[in-house]
């Protein structure tokens, strides 16, 4: 218990917010004690869209499970895709062609850039910003048809396959994606000034919801709410997967472990995913997109396995427990934002409640994901 | 280094083994398995040594002692024919009766990992299918909280000890806990 809620109050009430609320970015609730317009307990309530994915990696086969991956998390599918597919890979020793792994950090880079869009644009319509989502959802617009356009979805893709991917890109991707980096780049200067400079935005956020280092690891809490509690944790550095370590890219972290510092973290990010892309496209090997023999019915080894990768929100974790048969004995989902929001609870004692929503906001929420 | 004092100190806690796995295979670096006695010093170790939390979670291992006694008997067997055939006897040999079949465990798996050290941990605790509690950990890692309720959700494992063990991911009500390999929906 804290020293705050120790305080004699003479009057306590309970507030609701949500589960239908726009902050909440989903349907989650969070049952607050307040003081007046202060917070002195929160407890988020979750389960709202709890629809049991871990159960459901049991009872299907290994590959008829790759299309419930993107429906964990909406904004940032391909890395779930990529993760199961990874696991999967590293059970069953498959190897995959080098132009695959570079198309899928191609795809993958291009995804992180258009969740953080939406992040970029519900963060400050949080704040009370309303054009920023319109910038933001323009430019994500861009991201979606280059993925539409290969994929064939717009949100909850299904493109990678055990060895590789479902199709190779051609060059209208490649041009269209280089126009898409060449316009990203100044759009991201137009941010820098419209927004990140904007006294209202400062004044809100910074100093906002301070999230210490300590408290960062006890709680387990990665990505950007780690990096800007001066943590310089990246999965892509700390346990390279996939072809990153040939690309140059840097981890951008920041010590002021307040709402800004995260807020500049993943503006940070947009421009190192651009990095990224611009790289893979110029390295691009050839070669074919998917294993000549990739397996339709895989069967990895009795034992158990982990696979972690970095997701736009933090560091994504799989467990999968195979018994040698056709489907998974168990399957574990390690999702960042579930311990990363399990820390708002401590975090936001004794804040104003707008604070708290900005504090809120700048976690970036996705609920499936923690629901799963 | 500060991973090798943390497995000096782990070795030293009683009932508890250390097992170094291959990172390109498995995906972590260190298996450590422990008991519900142990459990808590365990993780009190690792937070000295700095890691954070990643996971709890379970395993349900229903039917795994029917299996392992299936494959000694059919071992025991095999080897009893051969030496009937060997010594063209008849089967004069008893064969082996192996023990009574011991009751099937649920596994509680904790994950681990540092910040900078490259060392991904794993913790595995098996406690009896009947009666499957152990104590919390929430008091060292409050982020294990929820992942607790989570488990205790999902296997019915009570964390005792745990301030708050309600449902977290079912409704409120529930009182089923699907992961179970016997769960009929």
């Amino acid at each position: 218990m804290s020293a705050f809620l120790e305080r004699q109050t003479d009057e306590t009430f309970v507030l609701n917010l949500g589960p239908q609320h726009p902050a909440t970015h989903g349907v989650l609730r969070v049952k607050l004690l307040m003081d007046g317009e202060y917070i002195l307990a929160a407890e988020p309530v979750l389960g709202y869209i709890h629809r049991m994915h871990e159960k459901m990696g049991e009872n299907r086969t290994w590959i008829q499970y790759l299309p419930n991956t993107p429906r964990l998390d909406y904004l940032h599918a391909l890395v779930y895709n990529q993760i199961y597919v990874n696991a999967v890979e590293r059970a069953s020793g498959i190897e995959v062609p080098e132009r695959a792994e570079y198309i899928r950090v191609i795809t993958v880079e291009l995804n992180r850039i258009s969740s953080h869009l939406v992040w970029f644009g519900a963060f400050v319509m949080d704040l009370g910003g309303f054009t920023p989502l319109l910038y933001a959802f323009d430019d994500r617009e861009h991201i979606l048809d280059l993925l539409e356009a290969l994929t064939g979805s717009r949100l909850t893709y299904c493109y990678f396959r055990f060895g590789g991917v479902s199709c190779d890109i051609d060059d209208n991707f490649i041009t269209g994606t280089k126009t898409f980096i060449k316009r990203m780049r100044e759009r991201l200067k137009m941010y820098r000034s419209l927004v990140t400079g904007n006294i209202i935005l400062i004044k809100r956020i910074k100093d906002n919801g301070p999230i210490s280092e300590e408290m960062c690891r006890k709680y387990g809490a990665t990505g950007p709410v780690a990096r800007g509690s001066n943590i310089n944790f990246d999965v892509r550095k700390h346990e390279p997967y996939s072809v990153y370590p040939e690309f140059d890219f840097d981890v951008p972290v920041y010590s002021e472990c307040d709402s800004m510092a995260r807020y500049m973290v993943r503006m940070d990010e947009m421009e190192q995913s651009l990095r990224i892309i611009e790289q893979a496209l110029e390295k691009l090997p050839d070669g074919p997109f998917l294993l000549a023999k990739a397996p339709k019915v895989v069967k990895p080894p009795k034992g158990d396995y982990y696979q972690a990768v970095e997701a736009a929100r933090g560091s994504l974790g799989m467990r999968i427990v195979s018994d040698g048969t056709n489907n998974c004995y168990r399957l574990k989902w390690r999702s960042p934002t579930f311990s990363n929001l399990s820390l708002f609870g401590e975090a936001c004692q004794g804040m104003l409640l707008p604070d708290a929503l900005a504090l809120m906001g700048s976690l970036d929420l996705v609920i499936p994901e923690i629901d799963r | 280094m500060q991973t090798d004092n943390l497995k000096r100190n782990l070795t030293l806690i009683p009932g508890v083994t250390l097992q170094e796995i291959v990172y390109a295979t498995k995906g972590y670096n260190l298996d450590v398995q422990a008991n519900a006695e142990s459990v808590v010093q365990v993780a009190q170790e690792i937070d000295k040594a700095g890691f954070f939390i990643e996971a709890i979670t379970g395993v349900d291992w229903l039917g795994e002692k029917a299996a392992l006694k299936k494959e000694a008997d059919d071992k025991a067997k095999a080897a009893a024919a051969a030496a009937a055939t060997e010594s063209e006897q008849q089967p004069s040999l008893p064969v082996n009766e192996s023990p009574a079949l011991l009751e099937d465990e649920l596994e509680i798996v904790y994950d681990f990992n540092h910040y900078t050290s490259f060392c991904r941990l794993t913790v595995r605790v098996r406690v009896p299918r009947s009666n499957p509690q152990l104590p919390t950990i929430s008091a060292i890692y409050p982020g294990a909280d929820w992942h607790e309720r989570e488990t205790h959700d999902f296997f019915g494992i009570k964390f005792l000890g745990h301030p708050n063990l309600i449902p977290l991911l079912l409704p409120e009500d529930s009182d089923f806990h699907p992961l179970l390999k016997d769960f009929k929906a």
